[in-house]
């Protein structure tokens, strides 16, 4: 099985670890792993800010760099829901390949290898679930819904030996990065933020950790400037953890 | 309800007084919960959604059919019907009848229509005292303010500050804030009212297209105080408000309050089908840009709106920004892609005031797709000229950047060794991540330079 390792822009410039656990944790679950060095960024910061028809080049570039795997992979929810609902090329059966074989890290592993998690990682944990990955692609089951609970990501962080997953007060309030909203709703983002940061923080974790890095760095920013011991971790971080 | 500011730099002062903030987002989470456990009583609760989403589409497909069946029935019931293209049509029939009576004084039930109307307004100017019979608006209508909220008109007051106002202007004890003692307070107030007015104007939730009759949801009954006690009765409603038959009364009526408040069933809900002896009973049907946003396709679904608020309450943007922060009488995520179709220019920041979490989509009864429509919102506003300069140059800097790899690839290596030697440069007042966040830290080696030296055959 070929797999194409889609790394969001942030994560290859900012967080380069949280793309090397991607690589080595579907390598070791039998994965055969190329990262296309053409890739750049899904589009979603022009297409949420109102520029959808600015994004044309980045799909045909999108295209050309992943039409030839058996599955795409990437470790963010936000980003597959895009390129899921939103990648158009002059090569259309090249994008609607990829439209239906890409997947978010954690249902990847759970709906197509289907392995179980071999992984340490003994400490108290909270989880964030990104809105896009949650609602989007459904990853977890949402609080608004009268339909039985599951959650992807949840199944596998309990398998990670020493894990201590926390109950939050709200378990699917969305942080507030948002995108351009991050510094376009200043106030609001932030104030959403510092509320989730203080959910977990009462539940007294060691780490938040979630299936979207951009999430994890706007908490990290204001876990960072309150001082706080609490860290980040994504979630590729964890299942990778021995 | 104009302002010169946009969402965020009202949202900006609301956060001021956190506490308060952090008071204003549980008091309408605990609604969110109330709602949650409601629905949860209902197993049927999704396909109940479903249904409702789907009635509300036949009418919006053969809405000219249903609006004239609706006439014909409520006229043959003896019901006067008018029509009103926009909100000053309406506000000048209201104003013609209250004149046809020599009517200056008229008690007014919850209606979020005669918000968005200006109605109080236009008739202040013309002479006429209008008494808001909802204890919620008339509490804000004492205070001179816009609900906040469309079914919480005054969710952002505290009682202790109600207390204060009933002493200004009901005259109830100073420092009294017992919410018993002044409900009674405007219970007494109220009361007068209802006895001495002579026209009473209602909204109205659910109009049947086969019986030409009309329901209104209370939970106070002030509705039904106005329109008995009343010579007159007008009843606006926007022309999206139609169901087709009075059997599908019972989805929309379960929906309403489950997903408002979380209660089974509004305390009231009154059918009114027929003028009694001697009263007069008026509707205005109006349209104010509703038959533009039923040609808009890709916006069409928001006419399905019953406004039971469940997405405001659900809302962790509303929750943190206040009602009055979205500038416009329909606050919250339904505002805002309602807003944009009555002015683009106006509220052309609305749709940007979401993370796009999608949280309002799940809980509305209707299952309106609001985060969808905030989105293609963003992309008509933007291709119609409705975004900053600055924004749209920065956009199309980024664009060309991303869709060159090399380019990206430079872009990126610089920004990350100018971060890491000069923070100065983005650790600054200009840079709103930083205000009240640090950056991330820049790595020296990106992903793809790592995967070069390590893995690249």
């Amino acid at each position: 099985m070929r797999v194409g390792l889609f790394v969001p822009c942030y994560v290859d410039q900012f967080y380069p670890q949280v793309a090397i656990a991607t690589l080595q944790l579907l390598e070791k679950l039998g994965c055969e792993v190329v990262f296309p060095t053409r890739q750049t960024c899904c589009g979603q910061p022009m297409a949420n800010s109102g520029y959808e028809h600015l994004t044309g080049d980045c799909n045909e570039l999108f295209v050309d760099n992943f039409k030839e795997f058996d599955y795409i992979v990437c470790p963010s929810g936000s980003c597959t829901l895009h390129i899921k609902d939103h990648l158009h090329a002059q090569d259309e059966g090249g994008a609607q390949h990829i439209r239906k074989r890409i997947y978010e890290l954690t249902e990847f592993i759970t709906d197509v290898l289907k392995q179980p998690i071999k992984a340490t990682f003994p400490h108290r944990v909270g989880m964030h679930q990104s809105c896009h990955g949650q609602r989007g692609l459904h990853i977890s089951q949402m609080s608004e819904l009268v339909a039985a609970p599951f959650s992807k990501p949840e199944s596998l962080l309990q398998q990670v030996s020493g894990l201590e997953l926390v109950t939050l007060d709200r378990k699917d309030e969305c942080c507030g990065f948002g995108g351009t909203f991050c510094v376009f709703e200043e106030a609001v983002s932030v104030k959403m933020g510092k509320d989730r940061v203080s959910d977990h923080v009462k539940h007294g974790v060691e780490y938040i950790t979630g299936a979207d890095m951009s999430c994890l760095m706007h908490l990290e920013g204001i876990l960072k400037r309150q001082n706080s011991p609490v860290r980040v971790k994504h979630i590729a971080e964890i299942l990778n953890a021995e | 309800m104009h302002s010169d500011k946009t969402h965020s730099e009202l949202a900006e002062k609301f956060n001021i007084d956190e506490p308060r903030v952090n008071w204003h987002d549980e008091t309408l989470w605990w609604i969110r919960q109330k709602r949650d456990k409601a629905v949860w009583q209902l197993p049927e609760w999704e396909s109940l959604r479903e249904a409702a989403s789907q009635i509300k589409h036949n009418v919006l497909a053969h809405l000219s059919e249903y609006l004239e069946a609706f006439e014909r029935n409520a006229i043959a019931n003896g019901i006067t019907v008018h029509w009103a293209a926009d909100a000053k049509e309406h506000n000048e029939i209201v104003y013609s009848l209250l004149q046809k009576h020599g009517i200056t004084q008229m008690v007014k039930s919850k209606s979020m229509l005669t918000e968005e109307c200006h109605l109080n307004d236009y008739l202040a100017e013309h002479g006429v005292e209008v008494i808001d019979t909802d204890l919620g608006e008339r509490i804000v209508q004492l205070a001179k303010e816009p609900p906040s909220h469309i079914v919480l008109p005054c969710i952002h007051w505290k009682k202790e500050e109600i207390g204060e106002l009933f002493h200004k202007y009901l005259g109830t004890p100073e420092g009294n804030a017992d919410p018993q003692f002044l409900t009674h307070a405007a219970r007494l107030h109220l009361r007068e009212k209802f006895l001495t007015r002579k026209l009473a104007l209602t909204g109205v939730n659910f109009a049947i297209a086969e019986t030409g009759e009309f329901v209104v949801c209370t939970n106070e009954g002030n509705a039904d105080m106005g329109a008995h006690l009343a010579d007159v009765h007008i009843a606006s409603m926007g022309i999206e408000k139609l169901i087709p038959k009075r059997e599908h009364l019972g989805i929309f009526l379960r929906l309403l309050t489950r997903s408002a408040t979380g209660q089974p069933i509004t305390t009231y809900s009154s059918h009114f089908k027929q003028p009694r002896k001697g009263q007069e009973m008026h509707i205005v049907l109006v349209d104010n840009g509703r038959s533009v946003q039923l040609g808009r396709e890709a916006f069409r679904n928001s006419l399905k709106c019953i406004r039971c608020g469940a997405c405001m309450n659900t809302c962790p943007v509303y929750r943190r920004s206040g009602g009055h922060s979205y500038h416009t009488a329909v606050a919250g995520p339904i505002g805002s892609i309602l807003a944009p179709n009555l002015d683009m220019k106006q509220y052309a920041d609305l749709p940007f005031a979401s993370t796009l979490c999608g949280s309002c989509s799940n809980v509305c009864p209707v299952k309106i797709d609001i985060h969808d429509q905030l989105y293609k919102w963003r992309q008509v506003l933007v291709q119609d000229g409705y975004t900053p300069k600055a924004k749209t140059l920065a956009m199309k800097a980024m664009a060309t950047t991303l869709s060159k790899p090399g380019m990206y690839k430079s872009a990126g290596k610089v920004g990350r060794w100018m971060i890491r030697k000069v923070p100065g440069l983005v650790n600054n007042k200009l840079n709103p991540w930083y205000k009240q966040r640090e950056m991330p830290e820049a790595p020296k080696q990106s992903f793809r330079e790592w995967y070069a030296q390590n893995k690249k055959k």
